[in-house]
């Protein structure tokens, strides 16, 4: 329509409903934090359960948490702070006008992201070779107390769901990395990068939380 | 494209923009429409459908009620009836109903907006919305599930019925759900129209603001505990098993933390359709404007602490107990608060007795009795001897389907000719509500009783001095149908023959929605209007208060 040339943005951007781009980035950062707010919720049932079941066994939790590779763990940490950084670069590039620096932060974000889901693979494999699986599953020789088997149902059900949250964020990433290339995003004009970024911070978080309360206690 | 199929109407109608309905009239041009009157339509012509599907395994489990032994179906088809009756009407109907099909439609409408904040996303709903039904609908006809629709572990995660597609469909029914919160949350902090501050705003979008708080925080939950039930069913993780050292009362934390505040999101849009018929028929300033909208709020922040009333005999402390039910009556305080406010609104006003507000009465009736057997049930002394009876059971429906669907017929009625442009017969509109109020207390009135002597919830028999209150509750629930049934038949008829409305505004209502033609054009407004007055202001005759940007 009239009113998005008039700002001098490529079409498509502004929607017919609002008065200017400044109301719409405004309703959109809003939309994502509720967004995010719901995503916190999600994960705080299984938070909920981690903490009841921690406190009915917490020996079990303790001595399962030794058998998890702790450095594979803290790597996978480093890796995941570190693409947040990238995305954070990215964003900072775009609105700089320097679009080919920005979607190489996005490629690198992205392959961050594989790296922390290859190691996390290298570590479910390893659980699968000694049986450490959830549930009815569980046949783990080295940890036969009770509550060792709620460990790790609770630690791959928090992983996994992580580790969707992962691949989600790769594919909103690489939305965010082809718009950026097709010159979508400018000084003018970020906002769909910066959800893109905020929803990365998010699935960074959660693993903040994750990793301590699975790997360091 | 737009504008030809806008000239080709122009030159058929007599307003020179074509109205929602007939820009564009291809399946397409619904299916991909970003309209959010669209949108509302197609949500409400979905929920009354499943209304249907889900009043008709009513009227099935009330067929079967009719006699005392087994009879016309067997236990496991009864457990399947009365499981699928909660799971369509909960997350089928009553949850989409008022927000998503009329607070798609009016609250834009109501804030002065060309559009909800996110169109795309609003359409992306629907479709979500009609998935989960699918599946669910999949799920029912592939053996169905026997939990009820409360989905209690470790039942729910050893049953071999079919839970796992129905647990998945209310999932991604969670997530409409969620998604039109989202939208309404936005759309009220960004799209109101200019002069429309926070306490201007009309009271169904203070009530809609509130569902929609609980619809983001609420529904999450329910979503990660629907999911911990189907990989225990799938993978046997156990977190809810007691053999493998898991808490089945967990389970009913965390789907009650949902499952309460969903009956506020149930009844709070209720409560907004009230507070607007009740200004419109009785042309009054609505009274306590403040009070009816914080006491929204009130409900949706409340009701996150109440859960644990469902909890009273499954093992939970005493102190925990008396706390949640103390906190569970402060619903009853907020709720009383409006219910004055109300019949303050009607107090010395011009009431036009209409159909809307024959199910004003009915809603107020309903949410006072329905009320206040609440506050006695969540008395943890009288609960232990009423809980899992038809008690419950009466109570429960007196909300939902006394209060709510109440307010759910009174919007249909009041914005039929919004909607549609076109006028129902008022006579058939008023025989229908005395039908279905009176076959509403003739259905509930004896479960009351029943619960109080005793009957349990759910059971497929009953000892035999029971029938004779049974039976009348059936008969209840027959007239309650023919109700129905009548609505859809006079509705039908006046969507199809009736008369087109001469006016744009019949009731000569002074809510904001009236500002725009009925029906409205595909952008709501040709100019945004400014706002000066407040909603429903009848101390003038002045359209609306409202003066147009020049």
């Amino acid at each position: 329509m009239s009113h998005e040339a008039e700002a001098g943005l490529p079409p498509g951007i502004l929607g017919h409903h609002f008065s200017s781009l400044a109301r719409q980035n405004e309703a959109a950062r809003l939309g994502m934090w509720l967004f995010l707010a719901t995503e916190i919720l999600l994960f705080a049932g299984l938070f909920t359960g981690y903490a009841v079941y921690r406190f009915q066994f917490p020996e079990a939790f303790a001595e399962c948490s030794r058998h998890l590779e702790l450095t594979l763990g803290t790597v996978n940490t480093v890796v995941l702070i570190t693409s947040s950084l990238t995305v954070a670069l990215a964003i900072h590039f775009a609105r700089t006008n320097r679009p080919r620096a920005a979607a190489a932060c996005l490629v690198i974000t992205i392959l961050f992201a594989l790296a922390f889901l290859g190691i996390k693979a290298v570590e479910y494999t390893a659980h699968f070779h000694e049986k450490s699986l959830p549930g009815k599953y569980y046949a783990f020789e080295e940890v036969k107390i009770p509550g060792a088997a709620m460990f790790f149902s609770l630690y791959f059900l928090m992983t996994g769901l992580h580790a969707l949250h992962v691949i989600a964020g790769m594919i909103v990433l690489g939305f965010n990395c082809w718009h950026t290339l097709h010159g979508r995003y400018s000084s003018r004009y970020y906002t769909g990068l910066e959800l893109g970024g905020m929803y990365w911070h998010l699935v960074d978080m959660v693993w903040i939380f994750l990793y301590p309360l699975l790997y360091l206690i | 494209m737009r504008l030809s199929e806008a000239d080709s109407h122009a030159l058929s109608g007599a307003s020179p923009v074509p109205d929602y309905l007939h820009d564009g009239t291809t399946v397409m041009s619904w299916l991909n429409t970003r309209d959010h009157k669209r949108v509302g339509v197609m949500f409400l012509v979905s929920v009354i459908v499943f209304f249907f599907v889900g009043g008709l395994f009513a009227l099935l489990i009330r067929f079967k009620l009719l006699q005392p032994g087994p009879f016309f179906m067997d236990a496991l088809s009864y457990n399947r009836m009365f499981t699928l009756h909660g799971v369509v009407m909960i997350f089928l109907f009553l949850i989409p109903a008022i927000p998503s099909a009329f607070g798609n439609f009016v609250l834009p409408l109501m804030l002065g907006a060309r559009d909800v904040a996110f169109p795309r996303l609003n359409l992306f709903s629907y479709y979500l919305y009609l998935t989960g039904a699918a599946v669910a609908l999949w799920g029912m006809i592939h053996g169905g599930a026997d939990t009820g629709w409360t989905f209690y572990t470790p039942y729910s995660s050893t049953t071999p019925t079919q839970v796992a597609p129905i647990l998945l469909g209310a999932f991604i029914l969670g997530f409409s759900s969620i998604l039109t919160g989202l939208n309404f949350i936005v759309t009220v902090h960004t799209l109101r129209a200019p002069g429309l501050g926070w306490m201007k705003m009309p009271l169904f979008v203070w009530s809609a603001y509130a569902t929609s708080v609980i619809q983001i925080l609420a529904t999450p939950v329910l979503a990660i505990t629907l999911l911990i039930v189907t990989v225990e069913r799938i993978g046997g993780f156990g977190l809810f098993d007691p053999a493998r050292g898991g808490d089945p009362v967990l389970f009913q934390h965390m789907f009650w933390f949902y499952s309460h505040p969903a009956v506020y999101i149930m009844i709070l849009p209720a409560m907004g359709v009230i507070s607007e018929c009740v200004c419109a028929f009785s042309r009054k300033n609505p009274f306590g404007y403040k009070a009816i909208a914080f006491s929204s709020l009130g409900i949706a922040f409340v009701g996150f602490f109440t859960w644990g009333h469902h909890l009273f005999v499954a093992g939970q402390s005493v102190f925990v107990g008396g706390a949640f039910g103390l906190l569970s009556m402060f619903v009853g305080i907020f709720t009383a608060i409006k219910v004055f406010n109300w019949v303050g609104t009607m107090y010395r006003g011009a009431i036009s007795f209409k159909t809307p507000f024959a199910y004003i009465c009915g809603f107020l009736y309903f949410i006072v009795f329905g009320g206040m057997t609440g506050v006695a049930l969540a008395t943890t002394s009288l609960d232990i001897h009423w809980h899992d009876t038809y008690f419950v059971v009466a109570h429960f429906h007196f909300i939902m389907v006394g209060a709510s669907v109440m307010a759910f017929l009174a919007a249909l009625h009041y914005w039929f000719p919004k909607m549609f442009g076109k006028v129902y017969h008022e006579g058939w509109g008023l025989v229908a509500a005395s039908l279905i109020i009176l076959g509403f207390n003739a259905t509930f009135i004896p479960q009351f009783l029943l619960g109080n002597f005793g009957m349990p919830r759910r059971y497929y028999q009953y000892p035999e001095h029971f029938q004779a209150l049974n039976v009348a509750s059936t008969a209840g629930a027959t007239l309650l149908g023919f109700g129905f049934l009548l609505i859809v038949i006079y509705l039908g008829i006046a969507l199809k023959w009736g008369s087109r409305s001469t006016e744009s505004n019949p009731w000569g209502s002074k809510g904001f929605e009236w500002l725009t033609a009925s029906p409205p054009p595909t952008h709501n407004f040709d100019e945004i209007p400014t706002i000066t007055q407040m909603p429903h202001d009848y101390r003038t005759h002045e359209p609306s208060g409202v003066i147009r940007v020049a």
